[in-house]
């Protein structure tokens, strides 16, 4: 199967990869896996005290396609404000990377990263 | 396709394999294509379709993850084209342990013995996991079957995992 251009750019230079220190108050993470093909992705934010997303780091083990899904994440959820990364969707990231349907599970994981990461930001935020 | 009716077994987890490897070689010459060398066109086809599903129900019920998916799949519960994500984030944080041992093994001083801890390490896991999903699929409640339904999500992370593994130790052979 043939990748993308733009699948095979973030694959090849992946954007924001590594890990923030977890103990960092700001810093909340996203742990998402997926049963069908053993993917497992983490996507950390950091988050200010403004609800705006300062920065991101992702870990992902899987296809280029994860791999891309969750390095162009990274890219757009900075700068943005909690509520407007909850409301990116798999059908925008599967968009942008030209994902052939057998790897739309890979941006659903991607979209179930940001939203899993939020949930703890607003747990934490609760308490 | 029931395959435990096809091989005529009780449809269990726990099953005799040497039992179903007998009732595969009996059923694969019942169907085979070359008894029906001078039938007709339609018995012909039908052969080879028979034999197709003798096949498929040899491999399903030969492989524990498999048939286990199989006993669900009959009683409702289709994972093989499920697109959900797990959040288990305990066990997620061990599978990113896990890729990331595998990830150094090259860089060991004993390579071999490396590949041969994480062999063990999977292997106990896998059979914890396998055991807890014997016990859950002899009743076929329905909060039993989600929750065997998790052990195989589990096992299918497991064979990701050994698979990645075998393919480092034929490298670190090569």
């Amino acid at each position: 199967m043939a990748y993308s251009e733009k699948v095979i750019d973030h694959y090849e230079n992946p954007r924001n990869v590594g890990s923030f220190d977890k103990n960092d108050p700001s810093v909340v993470t996203g742990m998402v896996g997926a049963p069908a093909c053993g993917d497992v992705m983490k996507l950390q934010l950091k988050i200010g005290a403004n609800g705006i997303i300062e920065d991101a780091k992702f870990k992902t083990y899987g296809c280029g396609s994860a791999i891309a899904s969750s390095s162009l994440v990274t890219e757009w959820v900075k700068g943005k404000t909690v509520e407007e990364a909850a409301s990116i969707k798999n059908a925008d990231i599967a968009e942008e990377l030209a994902l052939p349907p057998v790897k739309i599970h890979c941006s659903i994981l991607a979209e179930d990263a940001i939203k899993a990461a939020i949930e703890e930001y607003k747990s934490k935020q609760s308490k | 396709m029931n395959y435990f009716e096809l091989f005529d077994l009780v449809p269990a987890f726990d099953i005799d394999t040497a039992n179903l490897a007998e009732r595969y070689r009996d059923l694969q010459r019942a169907v085979h294509p070359d008894k029906f060398a001078h039938a007709s066109e339609q018995q012909k086809l039908l052969s080879v379709q028979r034999t197709a599903q003798v096949n498929d129900g040899y491999q399903t019920l030969k492989s524990p993850l498999r048939r286990a998916e199989h006993m669900l799949s009959l009683r409702g519960i289709d994972l093989s084209h499920e697109t959900t994500t797990i959040r288990d984030s305990g066990f997620l944080m061990q599978q990113m342990e896990w890729r990331e041992m595998l990830e150094d093994i090259n860089d060991a001083a004993e390579p071999q013995d490396a590949v041969d801890a994480l062999y063990d390490s999977f292997a106990s896991y896998e059979k914890s996991l396998f055991t807890l999903l014997s016990q859950l699929l002899i009743t076929a409640a329905e909060d039993d079957n989600k929750q065997a339904a998790d052990q195989i999500r589990k096992l299918k992370f497991m064979a990701k995992l050994n698979d990645e593994l075998a393919r480092i130790e034929d490298a670190l052979l090569d």
